[in-house]
């Protein structure tokens, strides 16, 4: 009598449980459909007067009471998708690194060093950002660029811009760093759940790490691995503070690579505090709407995928 | 005996009103440093506390209309109507200025001569070049090199870009009619900066670079600033002195409302873009102890406060200003038809 689901528990503490667990879950679910409802009600002058151009308009004027998303939403868009590219060739070398070819005394202190750069406020990446590696960033690779390229090419095109590193450029490699340790983690993670036969018989048969790596490891996890770009690309969407402080703040659609622009979130969390008429306020909610429907799509995208390449 | 218990501490805190409730206001971001040294100066001397959350102009109006503060405090002035329709009444506190400054060519700070118009068409993006003739016509006795100009403003909804947005309206019509003037605005050219510390950040990081920030973070920064010309035709420096005069000759008395501007004041001494920062109340207390007690910290900070608002860099109104505005409160803010304060 020792399997504890057998007959002469208390049925009434396992029916508990299961309550417990399931009001949970709906309480979950009622929050997020609370927040979408809300956001829809407040957002609704906006949509309502602007309609669809509210998404493809790019005019933003508190004054008159314009206003078009178009240019955050690029802007959201573009920062988010660039730090993706630049993080997961990161966080897959610094998950393989440690996985694979860190010594032990080598591998805590760095994987330690990974949780601490997830746990520095994203304030301080802002003012980091805005002090210290945005001039950096002018002096050592912007104005090189502007004073090398021929004007008129397409390189000319591409890094046109202000030259004091406030672009949209800047704000994804920030936004990449803050990204990265929760990247990386989580690949480390998934790497460890390899199995070491799998590995041992890799090598059993001649293989290199190079090829263990890619060949074995990576697609054993690749369903993970996607998990791992919503992750970071989730974050990424909705990251406000560093932003703000270095992408330039300005509305309409970022023109070049080392333009400056804005995001959503940058975008509401400028204005919020001040709007002062109440279809601004409608068209900051309507905005935060966006961001929401955005983020859900792109999750949803994932389960997508993620469905498809199990089956 | 519960019910007993209520109104006899009711009754003490109307009757007495010795130890009155913590008073709480919210609002602009600008004035934040002298409220909190008047709060914390006038709590040693009296035990009155005041809580003061710097939440923006934008949000002391939101807040003092929805009636969850004592007071509410912006640096834009409602109209007069606005300002009856939500049954409020404003006074102001203290005056600041908003200052072009300019990272360009090693220039010392009230060098560079411009004009309200010429500033208007440098941040619509028309002036582009620092050697434009509309800049050197102003200033024959500088060199200046044919640098690109960079604008820089504020991100977030601010009263510094309202003051700022307001001047040009006045000075450059194309800017009135395009862009307008209001917290925020949609900026035809530039980058954004979230505060005057990201606007002084950018301003200290990029050759050529125009921005605009409260006197104090130019004068903190050693920013060189812009001297703007006045409607005296004169190019002042920016101080204290100067913001004085610009509220000196403004006719605070004949406002309705006390809805004035103090942008472009005649006067051969006044800076041109100086504005006074407000507090909002309710013209109808519900809670007269609280109400008395707001009035009865602004009345100290009138009468012992100048000197702790000149270490940080804020400007006291004129003695017969705030002899006036004392005045009003006996009419303007009541309880059930009396006075909550009125001040001796």
């Amino acid at each position: 009598m020792s399997d504890p689901t057998a007959a002469g528990r208390s049925p009434l503490g396992e029916d508990i449980f299961r309550y417990l667990c399931l009001s949970a879950a709906t309480l979950l679910l009622v929050i997020l459909a609370g927040v979408v409802v809300s956001l829809a009600i407040g957002g609704w002058p906006a949509f309502a007067k602007f309609g669809f151009g509210f998404l493809t308009a790019e005019r933003w004027n508190p004054v008159d009471d314009i206003y078009g998303a178009a240019g955050p939403i690029v802007g959201t868009l573009v920062t988010s998708f660039l730090s993706l590219a630049i993080a997961l060739p990161l966080a897959i070398g610094v998950a393989v690194f440690l996985t694979e070819f860190a010594p032990e005394r080598l591998a805590r202190p760095i994987a330690v060093a990974v949780e601490l750069l997830a746990g520095i406020p994203s304030i301080v990446y802002g003012m980091w950002g805005l002090f210290v590696f945005a001039p950096w960033f002018a002096q050592t690779v912007q104005q090189p660029i502007a004073m090398s390229v021929t004007p008129g090419s397409w390189l000319d095109t591409l890094t046109q811009g202000v030259p004091n590193g406030a672009n949209i450029f800047t704000a994804s490699i920030i936004l990449a760093i803050m990204i990265l340790p929760y990247m990386a983690a989580v690949f480390r993670e998934l790497l460890l759940t390899v199995p070491a036969q799998v590995r041992e018989a890799g090598f059993g048969i001649g293989c290199t790490s190079f090829e263990v790596t890619w060949r074995i490891c990576i697609p054993y996890v690749r369903t993970g691995v996607l998990g791992v770009i919503m992750l970071g690309l989730g974050r990424a969407l909705g990251e406000t503070m560093a932003v703000t402080f270095i992408i330039g703040n300005s509305h309409g659609f970022p023109k070049s690579l080392f333009d400056s622009g804005s995001t959503i979130a940058s975008t509401i969390a400028n204005e919020f505090a001040e709007a002062s008429t109440d279809m601004h306020s409608a068209a900051l909610i309507a905005l935060g709407l966006v961001l929401f429907l955005i983020t859900f799509g792109v999750l949803a995208l994932a389960r997508l995928l993620l469905a498809r390449t199990t089956r | 005996m519960f019910k007993k218990f209520v109104i006899g501490a009711a009754a003490v805190a109307v009757g007495g009103a010795a130890i009155a409730a913590d008073i709480s206001g919210a609002g602009a971001t600008f004035p934040a440093p002298i409220y909190a040294r008047w709060a914390e100066i006038y709590s040693k001397q009296t035990g009155q506390r005041m809580n003061y959350q710097a939440i923006g102009s934008g949000g002391g109006i939101k807040q003092i209309k929805a009636g969850t503060v004592d007071f509410g405090a912006s640096d834009k002035p409602l109209k007069p109507q606005e300002l009856s329709e939500a049954g409020l009444y404003q006074f102001p506190t203290v005056v600041g200025g908003v200052v072009p400054v300019v990272n360009f060519n090693g220039l010392r700070a009230g060098r560079l001569h411009l004009t309200g118009e010429v500033l208007g068409d440098i941040f619509l993006g028309k002036i582009r070049r620092w050697n434009d003739p509309a800049i050197t016509k102003l200033n024959p006795e500088l060199r200046i090199p044919p640098a690109a100009i960079t604008v820089v403003h504020r991100s977030d909804g601010s009263g510094t870009s309202f003051l700022f947005t307001s001047y040009l309206s006045m000075k450059n019509a194309e800017w009135a009619k395009k862009v307008g003037a209001s917290d925020a605005v949609e900026w035809p050219t530039g980058l954004g900066g979230k505060g005057n510390d990201g606007v002084t950040a950018f301003v200290k990081q990029t050759a050529g670079s125009i921005g605009y920030v409260e006197y104090a973070y130019a004068k903190q920064n050693n920013l060189p600033y812009v001297a703007v010309q006045n409607k005296a035709g004169k190019f002042v420096p920016a101080n204290a002195a100067n913001f004085a005069a610009a509220a000196a000759g403004a006719r605070w008395t004949s406002a309705p409302g006390n809805y004035l501007l103090l942008l472009d004041q005649p006067g051969a001494a006044t800076w041109p873009i100086t504005g006074a920062t407000f507090i909002l109340m309710r013209r109808n207390q519900t809670n007269a102890a609280n109400g008395q007690a707001v009035l009865k910290f602004f009345d100290w900070a009138y009468k012992n406060g100048d000197a702790e608002a000149a270490k940080l860099d804020f400007v006291p109104l004129p003695l017969a200003v705030k002899a006036a505005i004392r005045k009003q409160w006996a009419t303007n803010v009541t309880a059930g038809g009396k006075p909550v304060y009125v001040s001796r």
